[in-house]
């Protein structure tokens, strides 16, 4: 199966996502230009962490406006599986296909450390693999990761069980101490209604190998691969093949 | 042109009479206004060297690793697999103290350039930084705004901060020091030298456009402060680390052409330097017109686009006919290429604005034959008085608990993680040490092998004794790599020192060059570059004398890398090296008695080398499991970090010092900071394997507790004089730096 990994100028997590995908799970992996417009027939599309376009004006709101955008659009309304790690998570806020927006932290610094995270629904493609209350290990990175919506938005997610992510203590618990940045309810990852399309702060494509800290991402991987593979062994199209043509060098 | 060069002129531009005429000399005739700019940002202390190079010319460069010596963008050296590791150090300390974030982030900036410059792709920053007292509110908000703009950059472009080190001394407080290094990796036979040769090849900008900004930045940084400095804060450049990736990305990719002759990136003294410093790297001339250069601001004159320093600008010479290939790429990543020159044969900088020829001078006037002095040296008066020391005379000594406390509670010594976790240190997932449990170190993908890194100084020990000091940064910083299993393979310096011009901050400075030099011959490890920050003086005194060095060392199996902390019960802890009745330029002293006086601990670099063989040995045989570096605090704060972040504790009885200061024999024991030691840990099964590698090596090893339980319990032969709860020290560690914070925040 094959790996889209969006680069806009400024991502500088593309590296890393791509490592994972094609080195870790050694899938079939490519790097694809934001001014491309198609994903070239990937099954499985990352926005990485960065800093798009210097995440000037605000994070990810220029990166919307890249032509990849419309091909990751119609592939997420196909119901293809897209992930955004960090600013990707923002690029997806901006560009609409995930509610709610970013405030600074309110400690008002970057922070870059281990977190725990609490698996809170494992009915996406990049949970499926994990159980409910599963404390995962993952490093976050990021100076505006404080996660706010409206309370109407909010009390929508928490009903659609749209919160997948929540910042926890090592024991699982939501505390206001283990809440690195601020977010409402805690809220480290959401899904879309439609449950294809994830976004979340930490960075699991980081925690992959105990050699650099944690193992504790590959999960993400995993349940991903495992949710493409078994549609393929289906022989059921994926619904990534629509409108997706080579990708144009 | 000018009709006169008055005095006051030249001493805008920081140049003497003398050197005046030189130019005058060189010239042949009168120069014009632009002419005299360049010269004197050629001529400055920060670009040509001129107090210091004499001194440097005596440092080893050579080695059957080295790649590439001093003299270019970076230094490189081969870690096998056909791979170099390229790196250098680089100082910001003027521009730090004016304007800390954008001072700070231009420094990150500039050096990560200097790296991807010669063809390497940067994986790896660590910065050295020294600060006035926290108890400053002027110092937190110098030291929030470095750490922020280090961060605000580097984690931007995407290249992890790995590690550091901070210290605090009141003589930094108007001077802060700001050190960055990089390394980066490239092909060992691409890499890409600052070289401008091959007639009629054309001369390429790319980049940002050219401000007003930072204009005289390299004289500024050739200069002592006063209370005017505030008001030089437009000589500081702003950084924007999107561009900046931009070019990194782009650059990179037009390397793997091979369309490019050399490349450079515009630093200090910006077009000018680059421009002439190239053309006389390659033998060759230069020639270019400035109304080519893309221009942010209107009416800029030609004086002002060659002295600019606006920062993320690159100078390329491209060969003939591949040209548009190279426009290509750069207009993929939608920066603007320009042509803006050609290279010539005349070894000329010729400089025009719409044709007309307003700057002509021979390329080697302004590097190679840029003045050199010997100037006057003499000891300082204060050396004599403050290597005396009698500890007696300070008055009760702490006991060993109170200064216990102190010692972890001291900026100097307790957890960075304030600042660190500022820091992305993750991105490009090759971090196989996390910051704050020893060297940095990273793995190399697509091989097996890791790189060792650590930046070290201590200003104090220099200040007692520069020659002296200078070798045990030397050693301390080989140490911590070695500590980590790396082989030290090379080195890089960033000297920062005070006015050149008085006799005694030049013999400092002399000294610590000799001993740096005596102290590399002796490990083997040869200086591939550096840097040199002069007039680091805020209205005429001076910050202690700092010598900082940065060594890499070569992991040969990354699975091997070992860290500081403990990692199970039972192990058996063994101090390496001999300890000695030494508190000379302590952090004890300077913690208890507020005072930086007494010899610092002698070095031996036989022992010293065979110390870090020992380290590097046991660790490639798996058999020491967690090792850390004796330094600040002396083996007794040594052997606490080793605790923290793990759940042990440790039980370990040391062996008194016997010296002149009997009376403060717990004292000396426990934090006295000789050199060549090492807190190592190992599992029971290969405690004798451990000790015959040292007999072997002629290393002291001393098997002095075990791991285990959740105190830290240390006695000085047999009688106990620390028994604390671990977590309790641990939390004053861990919160010391933070806390001056957010007192701050809390009052404001």
């Amino acid at each position: 199966m094959k790996f889209a990994v969006v680069v806009f100028p400024g991502s500088n997590g593309d590296h890393d996502s791509y490592y994972a995908a094609k080195h870790v799970f050694g899938q079939d992996a490519e790097l694809v230009w934001h001014k491309d417009t198609s994903l070239g027939g990937a099954d499985v599309v990352i926005l990485p962490g960065g800093f798009a376009h210097g995440d000037y004006l605000r994070t990810g709101a220029i990166a919307r406006f890249s032509p990849i955008m419309q091909a990751v659009k119609s592939f997420a309304a196909a119901g293809g599986p897209v992930i955004g790690f960090c600013n990707g998570f923002q690029v997806l806020l901006e560009a609409g296909l995930l509610p709610g927006a970013m405030l600074r932290n309110r400690s008002l610094h970057f922070r870059c450390e281990h977190v725990n995270v609490r698996v809170e629904q494992t009915d996406t493609p990049f949970t499926s693999q994990c159980h409910v209350g599963q404390v995962l290990s993952i490093p976050i990175a990021h100076g505006e990761g404080n996660y706010y919506a409206e309370p109407t938005v909010i009390d929508a997610l928490e009903r659609n069980r749209q919160i997948i992510f929540r910042y926890v203590t090592p024991a699982g618990e939501v505390t206001d101490a283990a809440n690195p940045n601020g977010s409402v309810h805690n809220i480290a990852g959401i899904t879309s209604e439609t449950r294809n399309v994830v976004g979340l702060m930490p960075h699991p494509e980081r925690a992959c190998e105990l050699a650099v800290g944690s193992a504790d991402g590959r999960v993400i991987f995993e349940s991903v691969i495992s949710v493409v593979a078994s549609r393929m062994s289906r022989s059921v199209p994926t619904a990534v093949a629509a409108g997706v043509g080579v990708l144009a060098k | 042109m000018t009709d006169t060069i008055t005095d006051s002129l030249l001493e805008r531009h920081g140049l003497t009479r003398e050197e005046y005429q030189r130019i005058l000399d060189a010239l042949g005739r009168m120069p014009t206004l632009t002419e005299l700019g360049i010269f004197s940002v050629m001529w400055s202390e920060h670009c040509s060297y001129k107090s210091s190079r004499v001194h440097l010319k005596t440092l080893p460069t050579t080695g059957k690793r080295v790649l590439q010596g001093p003299g270019e963008n970076a230094g490189a050296v081969d870690i096998g697999d056909g791979l170099a590791a390229v790196f250098k150090i680089e100082s910001h300390n003027h521009p730090s103290f004016i304007e800390p974030y954008q001072g700070a982030a231009t420094g990150v900036g500039g050096i990560i350039r200097d790296i991807f410059t010669m063809g390497a792709r940067p994986i790896a920053l660590l910065n050295s930084l020294r600060f006035g007292h926290l108890d400053d509110p002027l110092v937190r908000r110098t030291m929030a705004g470095v750490v922020a703009g280090i961060g605000g950059y580097g984690n931007s472009i995407g290249i992890p901060t790995v590690g550091g080190e901070i210290a605090f001394d009141e003589s930094y407080t108007g001077n802060p020091l700001v050190n960055v290094f990089c390394l980066g990796i490239s092909r060992a036979d691409e890499i890409i030298k600052g070289t401008a040769s091959g007639e009629g090849n054309a001369v390429y900008y790319v980049g940002a456009k050219t401000g007003r900004d930072g204009i005289h930045g390299a004289t500024m940084a050739s200069a002592e402060f006063d209370d005017k400095s505030a008001e030089k804060r437009p000589a500081v450049q702003v950084g924007d680390p999107f561009m900046e990736k931009l070019l990194l990305e782009a650059c990179l990719e037009v390397m793997r052409t091979d369309a490019l002759v050399g490349i450079q990136d515009m630093g200090a003294a910006g077009l000018t330097c680059s421009t002439c410093e190239m053309a006389s790297r390659g033998g060759a001339g230069i020639e270019i017109d400035v109304s080519h250069v893309p221009q942010r601001e209107t009416n800029m004159t030609p004086y002002e686009i060659m002295l600019s320093e606006s920062q993320e600008r690159m100078l390329l010479v491209v060969k003939k006919g591949r040209e548009s290939e190279v426009e290509r790429i750069f207009d993929k990543w939608d920066l603007h290429a320009v042509h803006i020159g050609q290279v010539t044969t005349d070894h000329l900088m010729r400089v025009k604005n719409r044709g007309d020829v307003v700057a002509e001078i021979p390329t080697r006037a302004l590097t190679d034959d840029a003045p050199v002095y010997r100037r006057p040296m003499a000891e300082p008066s204060y050396l004599k008085e403050a290597q005396r020391l009698d500890v007696k005379a300070l008055g009760a000594p702490l006991t060993a608990r109170e200064a216990f406390v102190r010692l972890l509670a001291s900026p100097e010594i307790a957890s960075k993680r304030w600042v660190y976790r500022q820091y992305d240190h993750m991105v490009r997932t090759n971090t196989l040490v996390l910051p704050g449990m020893g060297a940095g170190v990273v793995r190399v993908k697509d091989t097996v092998r890791a790189l060792a890194m650590s930046v070290d100084g201590n200003g104090r020990f220099v200040y007692l004794d520069p020659f002296l000091g200078a070798q045990l940064a030397v050693a301390e910083a080989a140490r911590n790599v070695a500590c980590a299993g790396g082989l030290p393979i090379g080195a890089t310096n960033c000297l920062n020192f005070g006015n050149p011009q008085r006799p005694d901050i030049m013999w400092q400075f002399a000294r610590a060059v000799e001993g740096i030099g005596v102290a590399c011959r002796a490990l083997d490890l040869p200086i591939t570059g550096g840097n040199v920050s002069l007039y680091n003086e805020t209205d005429g005194r001076g910050v202690l004398p700092t010598p900082v060095i940065g060594v890499v060392g070569l992991i040969e199996d990354a699975e091997k890398v070992v860290r500081r902390a403990f990692r199970a019960a039972g192990d058996v802890v063994v101090l390496l090296g001999d300890s000695y009745d030494e508190l000379g330029g302590s952090e004890y002293l300077s913690v208890a008695h507020g005072i930086v006086g007494g010899m610092p601990p002698a070095l031996h670099l036989i022992g010293e080398a065979a110390l870090q063989r020992v380290l590097v040995d046991g660790a490639a045989q798996g058999i020491i499991r967690s090792a850390h570096d004796c330094a600040e605090g002396g083996v007794a704060i040594t052997i606490a970090e080793c605790c923290f972040d793990t759940s042990y504790g440790v039980e370990v009885d040391l062996a008194g010092v016997a010296g002149e200061n009997a009376g403060d024999r717990d004292v000396s024991t426990l934090y006295g900071e000789s050199a060549s030691r090492a807190v190592v840990s190992v599992s029971p099964g290969r405690v004798d394997e451990l000790l015959a590698l040292a007999a072997a090596a002629g290393v002291s090893a001393a098997t002095i507790g075990l791991v285990g339980g959740d105190r830290i319990r240390v006695s000085v032969d047999g009688r106990r004089v620390l028994d604390e709860p671990r977590a309790a020290a641990e939390q004053i560690w861990s919160t010391a730096i933070e806390e001056y914070f957010e007192r701050r925040r809390a009052i404001a």
